[in-house]
Formats: structure tokens, C-alpha cells, sequence
């Protein structure tokens, strides 16, 4: 049984039927003119073949191809394109099946950042009185390495809302090189949860390692066809309208394997998309379309994720403005975008532009993280633990993050009203009228353990004291000593034989001998 | 069924907050077994004596009950619903402790002032002082300050719980407390106050004896004033 997920009962639309037809419309224009331009000779190849126009163009630095892509092959593609992909897991029980056409919601960690940010909570003393004492947390950014990664792996594994991962930071230890890093990555998250594991590629090289590895924990290559344990995540469009090469080669390769992968692109409005919602819409789609049917061309019938990443702005720096209201916007659009084809969506939320946990962090994580929510993403990459945009990865984050998710998965249940709750209610209120004291507390009992009330907020202090930082440490500790369901022994060893790259300490048997 | 098991149950039952045979608790097994009202009948029956049903269930029931709420293992509903079973108790006990002169804790008088009908706090209160052993007498809400002195006087209890929520009906408070004085009353009662709108301050800025945040901590201001008397 693959998890629940929560599916939106109503989910929110931002534009209308008309609307989505004209941004389809625009998006179909946009790639015949002006097309896009590819800089892999073997996209261009492939779309050559496949009948679209491609004009080679002479340059001292790279060749590269301009690309016009016909209605027919982007109609053929989105035919083509399963409209179910399931996402397996080493636990079977944490697959998540996503289905275009059903707003089932599942929420995933990401993204890579090279920041990791430690806690802790040093006491200061008042100055005019100094038996007045208080701890304040502080922040310590520092480089990311492969252990914080099984860290978070480990965390995430444990955080009740969390339905997959996305490796949440870049490995930067001393060791780690541009060679190794893939299979590290893979391994040390994959050895910390049973849940979904998604990730780019640095090296397309790597890529067959990565599968050899997932193929001997899944049980072979058909099995990990049946439960694709790992999905890939590439940007293969540079916004605007650029088939990047490394990106796009990578992409090719997975799709020719049959592995799930997200159709990314993440243009920002007012720089590399328009700054009206008109025009990043019909790019970002028409990007996205571009990737779904090079996806289709390769391996017709490969799974995909219509992936949609798009951001507004800053005007003050240029920079990416993933708290702002717009970028829930488009990011709502996008998601009925990827319904209007009955393709799985992988949508973003809760990025936001404060650099440490805060106000500032919760109220931009908790506004986007809502509003995109209820729109019915199937995959929603809510970014867990991220601060600063796509800069910093924090722990702590991770678990506050986790119970406002608990709160927008109880919020979305089905309502419980019929004839029988009705009569149950109505016996009550009878009963309630006719004592002296009118309270119907004593009916709070039965429905208190059964889940049907929602539980306080976690991380609620006693009396006027703002705790919250310190409760969710606590937690973040209690969840890094529950132990976690590594791969066995027999397997690992048979990775570390025939994987190379990965680093000894990653073993966890070794370690203990 | 034995007397140790009579007295084992109806603790469990104190615990588990089951007032009647009807009531369901926290434990699906005790699901249509008698309750409280019903093993305090049967206990009555076998001629066990109301001492041993106060201390050997009821109270040492309630102690684990505080226990189960202290840790958080119990929220406020549990802790009601045992105390409103151990306050039926009482009402079934209370003929029978009176014939044989044993004293109660002590008798309290509770109502929100007049002009307030806001009532959930003081039956709240009510309940829980109940349930923790006090006689308590019920004046209602938007209670005028006639009918108060009137059950003070008649009635002589110890104690006076008076509760507002209203920073405009809370000035009744202060009304009740001149007219205690004015009938020669004040010093044969000691007044508790409660409320959304009042606070520690204004107790004592009227002079009351006592300001309660709720009812947990009304039970125990009104046993240090019971341990008082005993020293």
C-alpha cells in the first residue's frame, strides 16, 4: 500500500478553464517562435529525427541548435506521458502513487544547498540584574558534509509528514570529489530512510553506478522497474527557452533507463521569465512541454514529473524571491497546468528568503506551504529545513516544519457531517440542555484519543515563555536517537563491492567492527 | 466480588472517569460494567463503611488522576469527568456521613455575580471542588447580591467562590464584599474570586481573601485554608 498523501477534497484555482487554454495556446506559439535553443547535439539530433525543424548555428565558443517544436509532437508526447508514476521506496509502504488527475498532496524535503546551519543556545546573563539569565539560540552556518546528509536523511525518515526526500544538501567534505560525489550522495541517503529518495546527478557518468546501487538494494533491474526506489530531478531547460547540455544529456540517459524524472524549470520572473504572469506562465509551461516531449521522443511511455519551480524577483537585488506572494501564484498556476494534461506535478513551496528560523521564516513557509497545498500538487516539494532561499539547510527547520504540516494534513480531512453524526450530536445536545451545568465535556472524551481532535501546538511553552526553538531541538535530538532501518549487511557489502567511489566510513557495519 | 475488590474497582472507575454502567471512559473493556454511582450502591450494600470508600477509592483515585494530568498523560476533560463521578459520590455518601457526624471538607458557596451569565468557568470550578471532597452549593449565574447574603447567613458555609467575566460585572464583586460587611459576615467567610476579567491585584485591591487563575488551583488555595484551620 502505497502512503496516503492527503487528498485536497476542493482544490483552490487560481485561473479559469479559458485561461489555462490560452496559456496552452501561447506555450505551443512560443515553441515554433521563436523555439528554443539547444546546446546538446543529442537533443538536437533527437528532434531532428523526430520531425521538428533544427537549424545548426556556427559559433566559435559552442555549436548549438535552434529548435522549433511542432504542435503534433508536443500533442503526441503529452498522450504518450504516463498520466500515473509511482515513486517506490525501500519500504514499500512509503511508495507514493501520484496521479495526474487526483489532487492527492505528497509533502518532500529538498533542495541541495551548500550551507548546513547548526543550533545552539548559548545563556545570557541581564545586565542590570544578573540573576536574570536566558538562553537565546544562535545560528552557525558552516559547509555541508555527507554525515549532515545522513543526518537529515535519518530526521526526515522520522518526521511523520515528511512522504519523501529530497537530498537536502551538497556534500562538500574533503574527500568528496566531483567523481564520488554522486554515489555518495545516493548511498548516504538512501542507507538513512525507507521513504522515496530524489536527487540530480552531478556526473552523467555516475549515472550508471547509481543505478547498479539502487538495482542491488531494490533487488534487480525489473524490480526496481516495479519500485523505482530513486527518481531524478533535472533543470534541462535554462530559462529562457535553453537546452543546457549537461542537463539535458543527463536527462536523456535517465528517460532511456525508464527511471522517473522531474521536468524542471525555474525561471524568475522579471530576468530570465516576464515579470507579468501572462508571460512566465506560457514560458514556464512552454519549457516544461519542450522537456516532456524530448522526454517522450526518447522512450516513449518513461515516467514524468511536469516540474515547476518558477520564482519572482527581488527588486532590491534581482536575486530569487521565494517568499514572495507571486511565486505562490505561479506556482499554483503551474499545478493546474500539469492537471489540465493529467500529468503528476511537482510543485514548490515554503522556500523562503530569511536566512535563519524566525518570524520572518514561518510566515513565508507557512503562507506558501498552505496556498500551494490546497491547490493539489501531487508531489509538493516543501523544502523542509531550507532558509535562504535555496542556500541554507537547517535541521531544526525540518522539525518545526513538520508541525505546521500536521496542522494544513488535519485541516484537510474530510468533514464529518452525515445523518448519523447528526442524531449521535443532536442525543447529546438533549441531554446536555436538561443538566444544571450545560457542558458537554463529558462527550469530549471518547473523540480525545481517536484522532478526531487536533493536538496542541508542539512546541508550546508554559505560561509567556517562547520556547519554541528549544522544544523542537529537543525533538530534533530525540528523533536523531531513534534508530533507523539501515540496508543489510549482505547488501551493503555487495554495494561497496561493485559501486565504486563510495567512502568507507558510510559503511555502518564496518564502522561497528 | 470481595471488599478490596469493590474498593479496587471503583478507584479504577474514579480514574477512568465513569460516572454511570451508560459511561465509556478511556479503557474499551470497562465498556457497560458499573460505575461509580453503581459500585458505590453495591459497596453501601456489603456495609463498607464511607470512610474506607472516601480514602481508599475516591481519594486515592483522584490522586492518580492529578498524577495522569501532571504528566500530561490527562487533559481537562478526564480530570473533569473523574471529579464530577467522585462528586456524585459524595451526594450519595453525604446522608450517610452526616448521620455518623463525619465532617465534610468543607462547604462552599459558588456563583457568577449578577449581571453575568457567563457561567463555564464557575461550574468548571464547581466540579473539580467537588469532586476533590468540598460541599458545594451552586447559586447560579447573574446571581444578586441579596440571594448571596441570604445563603450566607442562612446557610454558614466556610467559603465564597465568586466569578466574573466581565471587566463591567466584576465591580459586583466588590459589592458583594461591602455587603458581607455591612451584615456582620465577612469575618465567617473567606471570599475566592475567579474570572477572565479579574486578577490577584484587584483581589486584593477589593478584599477578597483569595484570587483563583482556575479551578486546579481554587482546590488548592481552599485546602492550605483547610490546612490552616487543622493548625
Amino acid at each position: 500500500m502505497p502512503r496516503e498523501g492527503i487528498l485536497v477534497p476542493n482544490p483552490y484555482e487560481r485561473i479559469t478553464d479559458e485561461q489555462l487554454q490560452q496559456i496552452h495556446q501561447a506555450s505551443l506559439q512560443i515553441l515554433v517562435d521563436p523555439g528554443l535553443t539547444c546546446f546538446s547535439k543529442k537533443a538536437a539530433e533527437i528532434f531532428r529525427s523526430n520531425g521538428a525543424e533544427v537549424k545548426a548555428v556556427a559559433s566559435a565558443n559552442h555549436p548549438y541548435w535552434h529548435i522549433k517544436i511542432p504542435e503534433k509532437l508536443v500533442a503526441e508526447a503529452l498522450a504518450n506521458a504516463p498520466k500515473t508514476v509511482k515513486l517506490g521506496a525501500r519500504n514499500p509502504d512509503n511508495a507514493l502513487m501520484m496521479k495526474g488527475d487526483e489532487p492527492r498532496v505528497y509533502f518532500i524535503s529538498g533542495s541541495e544547498t551548500n550551507i548546513w546551519l547548526n543550533v545552539d543556545f548559548p545563556t545570557y546573563v541581564k545586565k542590570s540584574d544578573n540573576s536574570v539569565e536566558i538562553k537565546v539560540p544562535e545560528f552557525h552556518p558552516r559547509r555541508a558534509t555527507v554525515a549532515d546528509l545522513c543526518q537529515s536523511a535519518h530526521v526526515c525518515e522520522h518526521l511523520e509528514t515528511l512522504d519523501g526526500y529530497i537530498r537536502t544538501v551538497n556534500i562538500q567534505d574533503e574527500d568528496i570529489t566531483e567523481d564520488n560525489k554522486d554515489v555518495n550522495k545516493f548511498f548516504a541517503s538512501l542507507n538513512n530512510t525507507t521513504k522515496h529518495f530524489m536527487s540530480g546527478l552531478t556526473k552523467l557518468e555516475q549515472l550508471d553506478n547509481v543505478v547498479s546501487m539502487a538495482e542491488l538494494i531494490a533487488g534487480g533491474e525489473e524490480a526496481l522497474k516495479e519500485n523505482p526506489i530513486i527518481s531524478f530531478i533535472t533543470c534541462l531547460v535554462k530559462s529562457p527557452l535553453q537546452f543546457v547540455e549537461d542537463t539535458t544529456d543527463t536527462f536523456i540517459e535517465v528517460c532511456r533507463r525508464g527511471l522517473p524524472v522531474v521536468v524542471s524549470s525555474s525561471p524568475q520572473a522579471g530576468t530570465t521569465a516576464p515579470i507579468k504572469e501572462a508571460g512566465i506562465m506560457a514560458q514556464i509551461n512552454a519549457e516544461v512541454l519542450a522537456g516532456i516531449t524530448l522526454g517522450q521522443l526518447v522512450n516513449k511511455g518513461t515516467p514524468l514529473l511536469y516540474g515547476s519551480v518558477p520564482v519572482r524577483a527581488r527588486m532590491d537585488t534581482l536575486g530569487d524571491s521565494y517568499g514572495s506572494v507571486e511565486t505562490s501564484q505561479y506556482n499554483i498556476d503551474c499545478v493546474q497546468m500539469a492537471r489540465f494534461y493529467k500529468i503528476p506535478n511537482y510543485s514548490t513551496s515554503g522556500v523562503c528568503d530569511t536566512k535563519i528560523p524566525g518570524q520572518q521564516a514561518s510566515v513565508e513557509r507557512l503562507f506558501s506551504d498552505i496556498v500551494v497545498t490546497l491547490s493539489g500538487p501531487q508531489f509538493l516539494h516543501c523544502a523542509y529545513g531550507l532558509l535562504d532561499c535555496n542556500a541554507v539547510f537547517c535541521l531544526l527547520q525540518a522539525v518545526l516544519d513538520d508541525a505546521h504540516f500536521q496542522m494544513l494534513k488535519f485541516f484537510l480531512k474530510t468533514p464529518r457531517i452525515n445523518q448519523q453524526e447528526l442524531a449521535e450530536t443532536m442525543k447529546q445536545i438533549k441531554e446536555v440542555v436538561a443538566t444544571p451545568q450545560k457542558l458537554y465535556i463529558r462527550y469530549i472524551r471518547p473523540v480525545l484519543r481517536s484522532g478526531e481532535i487536533s493536538p496542541s501546538y508542539p512546541f508550546e511553552g508554559d505560561g509567556e515563555s517562547d520556547d519554541v526553538f528549544a522544544l523542537a531541538y529537543q525533538r530534533m535530538n530525540e528523533l536523531l536517537a531513534r534508530p533507523v532501518e539501515h540496508i543489510d549487511p549482505d547488501t551493503t557489502a555487495r554495494i561497496f563491492q561493485e559501486v565504486p567511489g563510495l567512502l568507507p566510513r558510510l559503511n555502518v557495519y564496518r564502522e561497528r567492527k | 466480588m470481595t471488599e478490596d475488590d469493590i474498593l479496587a474497582r471503583l478507584k479504577e472507575n474514579v480514574i477512568q472517569g465513569r460516572k454511570t454502567q451508560q459511561d465509556e471512559g478511556i479503557d474499551e473493556k470497562l465498556s457497560g460494567t458499573p460505575g461509580v454511582v453503581e459500585l458505590i450502591r453495591l459497596a453501601l450494600e456489603k456495609n463498607i463503611s464511607p470512610a474506607e470508600i472516601i480514602t481508599q477509592a475516591l481519594t486515592a483515585g483522584m490522586r492518580v488522576v492529578g498524577e495522569k494530568f501532571s504528566t500530561k498523560e490527562y487533559f481537562i476533560p478526564d480530570m473533569l469527568a473523574s471529579a464530577d463521578a467522585v462528586g456524585e459520590a459524595m451526594d450519595i455518601l453525604k446522608p450517610l456521613l452526616e448521620a455518623s457526624s463525619v465532617e465534610t471538607k468543607g462547604k462552599l458557596a459558588i456563583a457568577t455575580v449578577k449581571g453575568d451569565i457567563h457561567d463555564i468557568g464557575k461550574n468548571i470550578v464547581a466540579i473539580l471542588l467537588k469532586g476533590a471532597g468540598y460541599e458545594v452549593h451552586d447559586l447560579g449565574s447573574d446571581v444578586p447580591t441579596e440571594k448571596i447574603i441570604e445563603f450566607i447567613g442562612k446557610e454558614k458555609p466556610g467559603y465564597l467562590g465568586l466569578s466574573a467575566l466581565l471587566t463591567t460585572t466584576m465591580t459586583e464583586m466588590e459589592v458583594v464584599i461591602e455587603a458581607l460587611k455591612d451584615n456582620s459576615l465577612r469575618d465567617k467567610v473567606k471570599v475566592l474570586i475567579g474570572g477572565a476579567a479579574v486578577s490577584d491585584e484587584y483581589a486584593q485591591k477589593i478584599g477578597a481573601d483569595a484570587y483563583c487563575l482556575d479551578g486546579f488551583q481554587a482546590v488548592k488555595v481552599l485546602d492550605s485554608f483547610q490546612q490552616a484551620k487543622v493548625n
